[in-house]
C-alpha cells in the first residue's frame, strides 16, 4: 500500500480558532469550559459547556464571517461552519490549492459528525409544531445532514475526488482520518480533507446525555475543573464543540510538490466491544483489540510508541477501563509511557475529537512535547504510565498512538510516526 | 415607491444578502442576484409570512423578479 504523510492541520476549538493558538494554551493548561449563557441551564443537570470563544476574529475567537457568509450560515447548523473553517485553514497550511482537473478529481473529503444538525432539527420541529408545515425551510435538510460538510468544503474548494462522511459517535473523527488515509493507501484519491466536525451544544444534547449519565454533574459552580480524566473525583465528560480536519497525501505526491511533512500515519485499527449501546466492556478488550490491530498495520510493537492520546473522557468507568487496556497492551514497557488526555483542556468535541487529538498527536511529534492532562490531582487509581499531571512534558516524541471509542461499542486507534527529513 | 415594494425589498435583500441598489423591480432573483431554486423557495415563504398570505406552488413559479414578487403582492395582499 502507499505511504500516506499529513501535511496540513486546521481547527476550531473551545480554546480558539486556529491551530497554533489552541496548542499553546493546551500546553499553558488552560480550559475551555464555562457556564453557558445563551440558554438557560438551571433547570439542567449538567451547567457546563466548553464553547467555541467568539469574537471579531482577533485574539484567537472564532468569527464565523471570516469564513462562510452570513447569508449561507443561516442555512446551516454551526457545525458545517466549523469544519469548512477547519478545512480552509488545513488547505491553506498544506498550500494545497487543486486547480486543474487532475488534481481536483485526485482530492477527496472525508469529514464527518457524530450527531449531526441537532439545533437545527430542535428548531424546526418546533415550527413544524407551531407553524405547521408550510413553514419549514428547503435549507433545513441539507443545512443539518452529517455528509454536508464534505459538500460545502468540496464545492469551496473545487474537490473532486472520493467525497464521504463517517457517523460512530465519538470515534467519528479518528475513523474519518484513518478511513480517508486508506483511501489514499489504496490509490483511490491522492490527497484528502479528513476531519470531523459537531456543534451539539443546547438544551436538548445537555438534557440528553445527562440522561444517559454521561455528562458531569458536580462542578457546576467550578466549571474549568469539570473535565479532570482519570482524576479521583471525575464525575462525567464536559461536552464541546467545533471542528478539526487534516490534510493526508500521499508520500511521493507530498514530496514531489516540495510541502511540509508532519507526520506519517502508520497504523488504522478498528473494533468493536459488541457489549452495551453506551457502557464500555468493562474487560477493556474492544480498546485493547484496536489498539493492537493499528500498532500491526503500523508493524510496531507496543514499546515503539512514545505517547498516548487517551480518549479519556473523564467518566468514571471509562477512563480506568482504557487505562487498564493500554497497560495490557504495553506489558512491561508501560512504565516509560507517556499518555494524557487533552479532553481535559478542551473538553469532549463528540464527534470531533478523534479529528482534533489526532491534530494534538501530529504537534506532539513535531514539538517533542507531551500536552498535560489538567485537573489531575489525585489519580483513581496506580499506574506506571506518566499521565502529564497539570503540566506539559518535554520529551522526545516520534510515534503516537490516538484513541477514540464511541457509544454502540465503537472503537478506532491511529498510529502517527515521525518522518525522516 | 409602494410600502409593499419596500418591504418586498427588505426581505430581499436580508435572503440573498445583495446590496440595496442590486435589488431593482426588473433584477431577477435567479439571474441577478445570486438565488438558487432553493432560495426562491425560501423568498417566497418570507413573502408569505411577511404579508400574511398563502402563495400557491403555480403563482410561486411566475415570481422571477422582484417586481413579479410586488406586483403578485399588491394584487394578493389584505
Amino acid at each position: 500500500m502507499r505511504r500516506v504523510v499529513v501535511t496540513g492541520l486546521g481547527m476550531v476549538t473551545p480554546l480558539g480558532c486556529g491551530v497554533d493558538v489552541t496548542w499553546s494554551r493546551i500546553l499553558e493548561g488552560r480550559s475551555g469550559a464555562g457556564r453557558p449563557d445563551t440558554f438557560e441551564v438551571s433547570d439542567l443537570a449538567c451547567q457546563v459547556a466548553c464553547e467555541i470563544p467568539r469574537g471579531d476574529g482577533s485574539d484567537g475567537t472564532f468569527n464565523p464571517d471570516d469564513w462562510m457568509e452570513p447569508k449561507e450560515q443561516r442555512k446551516v447548523d454551526d457545525f458545517i461552519v466549523y469544519s469548512v473553517a477547519a478545512a480552509d485553514q488545513a488547505l491553506a497550511d498544506a498550500g494545497w490549492k487543486p486547480e486543474t482537473y487532475e488534481d481536483q478529481i485526485s482530492t477527496g473529503v472525508l469529514i464527518g459528525s457524530g450527531i449531526g444538525g441537532l439545533l437545527g432539527i430542535e428548531q424546526n420541529a418546533l415550527l413544524l409544531k407551531e407553524k405547521g408545515p408550510r413553514r419549514l425551510s428547503p435549507f433545513f435538510i441539507p443545512g443539518r445532514l452529517i455528509n454536508l460538510c464534505s459538500g460545502h468544503v468540496s464545492i469551496k474548494h473545487g474537490l473532486k475526488g472520493p467525497n464521504h462522511a463517517v457517523v460512530t459517535a465519538c470515534s467519528t473523527g479518528a475513523h474519518a482520518v484513518g478511513d480517508a488515509a486508506r483511501l489514499i493507501a489504496l490509490g483511490d484519491a491522492d490527497v484528502m480533507v479528513a476531519g470531523g466536525a459537531e456543534s451539539p451544544i443546547g438544551r436538548l444534547a445537555l438534557a440528553g446525555f445527562a440522561a444517559c449519565r454521561a455528562l458531569s454533574t458536580g462542578f457546576n459552580d467550578d466549571p474549568q475543573r469539570a473535565s479532570r480524566p482519570y482524576d479521583k473525583d471525575r464525575d462525567g465528560f464536559v461536552m464541546g464543540e467545533g471542528a478539526g480536519c487534516v490534510v493526508l497525501e500521499e508520500y511521493e505526491h507530498a514530496k514531489a510538490r516540495g510541502a511540509k511533512i508532519y507526520a506519517e500515519v502508520i497504523g488504522y485499527g478498528m473494533s468493536g466491544d459488541a457489549y452495551h449501546i453506551t457502557a464500555p466492556a468493562e474487560d477493556g478488550d474492544g480498546a485493547y483489540r484496536c489498539m493492537q490491530a493499528a500498532l500491526k498495520r503500523a508493524g510496531i510493537g507496543p514499546s515503539d510508541i512514545d505517547y498516548v492520546n487517551a480518549h479519556g473522557t473523564s467518566t468514571p468507568l471509562g477512563d480506568e477501563i482504557e487505562l487498564g487496556a493500554v497497560s495490557r497492551l504495553m506489558g512491561d514497557a508501560a512504565g516509560k509511557l507517556t499518555m494524557s488526555s487533552t479532553k481535559s483542556s478542551v473538553g469532549h468535541l463528540l464527534g470531533a475529537a478523534g479529528a482534533v487529538e489526532a491534530i494534538f498527536s501530529v504537534l506532539a511529534i513535531r514539538d517533542n512535547v507531551a500536552p498535560p492532562t489538567i485537573n489531575l490531582d489525585n489519580p483513581s487509581i496506580e499506574t506506571d504510565i506518566d499521565l502529564v499531571a497539570h503540566k506539559p512534558k518535554q520529551m522526545q516524541i516520534d510515534t503516537v498512538l490516538s484513541n477514540s471509542f464511541g457509544f454502540g461499542g465503537t472503537n478506532a486507534s491511529l498510529v502517527f510516526r515521525r518522518v525522516a527529513d | 415607491m409602494s410600502d409593499i415594494a419596500e418591504r418586498v425589498k427588505k426581505i430581499v435583500i436580508e435572503h440573498l444578502g445583495v446590496d440595496a441598489e442590486k435589488v431593482t423591480d426588473n433584477a431577477s432573483f435567479i439571474d441577478d442576484l445570486g438565488a438558487d431554486s432553493l432560495d426562491n423557495v425560501e423568498l417566497v415563504m418570507a413573502f408569505e409570512e411577511e404579508f400574511g398570505v398563502e402563495i400557491p406552488d403555480d403563482a410561486a413559479e411566475t415570481i422571477q423578479t422582484v417586481g413579479d414578487a410586488v406586483s403578485f403582492l399588491e394584487k394578493n395582499s389584505a
